[in-house]
């Protein structure tokens, strides 16, 4: 069974865990990945995917505007605002 | 008399005819909470002011006039918190919409009372895994309630609510119905609208009423399900009364049993409870049968690749940028990001994402996830093949009542391996129904629910609750 490397899974999750935790979950999920090896034996040549168990194809609505949040609704959970826009750390360097 | 201790539609039938007013339910209800609540732990919050306020202004004479119904933390319900259990949004975010399903139940007359507990994000089987606290199991407050709509369970079972709305993913209204002892109905993937649902898994998730009886699950599925345009997932088909065919009783219902689930992880006494209640279904004139579901042993594994690469996708918005937890020792965007989500969120939740990332990462994509999807196939398939033979397939909803608080806690693989029963429908999108069928002793001498579930085919969650209410019915008289 592949080793699951947690260290470069946290980051492609964007999760920082502490050493702690690398050690903890990789025994815990390792385990649980293991488990899963339980799928191999069945034989799934010829099977199509599900992704939708109950699908419906092509729903769509008229394009027209329709009223949404103000920007004070939208910003009213920000965890820091300026005027109307969300405050984040530098993006571009 | 005890308002808080009615059914819906008991309670119903007091306000309309006079002997009772949707204030005195919701100050009976407020009573409940406020003498037994800090036991059980069933509520994270409720906003009496605003309950008492829209009772005084309730008409009766709509579908659900006056009735205050409890909602799990991860629907939002305009100006309430919707923490779905977790430090990442506990006081940091108020809803700014109504989820639709709470759009209808207020178009319906009816009053959200109060958040309920949960495991953190839906995941888990035991409301073990909230981020805020401990629920504890009415019928034993050393056990859990069962999850994750564990404190809609508990608090629908202790009458401190008259009906509440939970979701189900993998099993989540069902189980801990089943544990708590009230009726948990999951609907047909697209019955109900997701819109304003916190989401865990899109191709998983169903929002269902938790009650004290089939027939209250009947009145409030017929509020909250339909086709939503903001949920291009929500089926067009038209709604039926699904109380119009509660009472007619179960003469020439197919039941099949899987033979597959009848296995040896069943305890004893649960495995009792069922084969009496299937007995009572038989005396009643339903037809008993076998029937195989061969891909039962893939589900589990099948469920937990699918649901943690969904929810991976998910909760990947809970970045601390437009809502929830900042990290306040964060200095570039990235640990911004790293940082805010490490303090937020519970063990569970970052497992779960850990998994999910994995099993869609480069290399790992088509051995796990494309499997797991074409596996999921083969799982509704057998569903299909069942339902040309029967009408309802019958079975625990639980291989064991209730476990003790803090029994399963460190390890992750048992727990999710309890969910054999419920989780297949999840993946086949079909209705499951778990209904209160007795109960079985445990070590202290406390009676411990048991749940009997039933499946149904796609959209066919009438003929489920006809064989609910039967087998209630039956079990009272």
């Amino acid at each position: 069974m592949p080793d699951i490397d947690v260290t470069r899974t946290a980051n492609l999750a964007r999760l920082e865990l502490s050493p702690e935790e690398t050690v903890r979950f990789h025994e815990q999920l390792q385990h649980v990945v293991n488990y899963m090896a339980l799928l191999e034996e069945v034989d799934v040549s010829d099977i199509e995917p599900t992704a939708h168990a109950v699908p419906v194809f092509d729903v769509m609505r008229e394009d027209v505007a329709r009223p949404g949040f103000t920007a004070d609704e939208a910003l009213a959970n920000a965890p820091r605002r300026v005027g109307d826009q969300f405050h984040v750390p530098k993006v571009i360097e | 008399m005890d308002l808080a201790s009615l059914t819906l539609t008991e309670l119903q039938g007091r306000f309309r005819s006079g002997a009772a007013s949707p204030t005195e339910a919701v100050r009976a209800v407020l009573d409940s909470i406020a003498n037994k609540d800090a036991a059980i732990g069933g509520y994270l919050s409720h906003d009496a002011e605003t309950a008492l306020r829209e009772a005084a202004q309730a008409d009766v004479s709509l579908p659900l006039g006056g009735i205050p119904i409890a909602i799990k933390d991860l629907i939002n319900v305009k100006g309430q918190p919707c923490s779905c259990a977790s430090k990442i949004l506990h006081g940091k975010y108020t809803a700014p919409y109504d989820a639709t399903v709470i759009q209808r139940l207020r178009a319906a007359g009816a009053i959200p009372l109060g958040r309920t507990n949960m495991d953190e994000f839906a995941m888990g089987s035991s409301t073990e895994n909230s981020g805020l606290q401990i629920t504890r199991n009415p019928h034993d407050p050393s056990r859990i309630p069962g999850g994750s709509s564990g404190g809609s369970a508990a608090v629908v079972a202790a009458n401190e609510a008259i009906a509440a709305l939970g979701t189900d993913t993998g099993g989540s209204i069902r189980q801990p119905a089943s544990h708590c002892g009230c009726v948990g109905l999951k609907p047909t993937y697209g019955r109900v609208s997701r819109f304003g649902l916190v989401a865990f898994a899109s191709s998983l998730d169903q929002i269902g009423p938790m009650t004290k009886s089939c027939e209250d699950a009947a009145r409030i599925l017929g509020v909250i399900a339909g086709r939503d345009s903001n949920d291009s997932t929500s089926l067009d088909l038209p709604v039926p009364d699904y109380t119009a065919t509660l009472n007619d009783g179960v003469k020439g219902l197919r039941i099949g049993l899987p033979k597959e689930y009848f296995i040896d992880g069943i305890d004893p006494a649960v495995r009792d409870r069922i084969n009496a209640a299937v007995e009572t279904l038989a005396a009643q004139g339903a037809e008993i049968r076998e029937v195989s579901l061969p891909n039962t042993k893939y589900a589990v594994a099948t469920y937990y690749i699918i649901a943690t690469a969904e929810a991976s996708a998910n909760l990947a918005r809970f970045d601390g940028v437009r809502y929830g937890h900042r990290s306040t020792v964060a200095d570039t965007l990235l640990s911004q990001y790293t940082r805010s989500r490490e303090e937020g969120f519970g063990d569970e939740v970052k497992r779960r994402i850990l998994l999910g990332t994995y099993v869609l990462s480069a290399g790992y994509h088509d051995a796990y996830y494309v499997r797991a999807q074409k596996i999921r196939t083969l799982v509704r398939d057998d569903f299909t093949r069942a339902f040309a033979e029967v009408d309802v397939i019958a079975s625990p909803t639980s291989p064991t009542a209730a476990f003790r608080i803090g029994e399963n806690s460190d390890d992750p693989l048992h727990m999710y391996l309890a969910d054999i029963f419920t989780i297949a429908a999840n993946l086949s999108g079909i209705p499951g129904l778990s209904v209160p069928c007795g109960t079985v002793p445990s070590d202290k001498g406390t009676a411990l629910p048991v749940g009997l579930q039933l499946l149904g085919k796609p959209m066919d969650e009438a003929t489920l609750l006809r064989a609910g209410n039967s087998y209630e019915i039956a079990g009272r008289g």
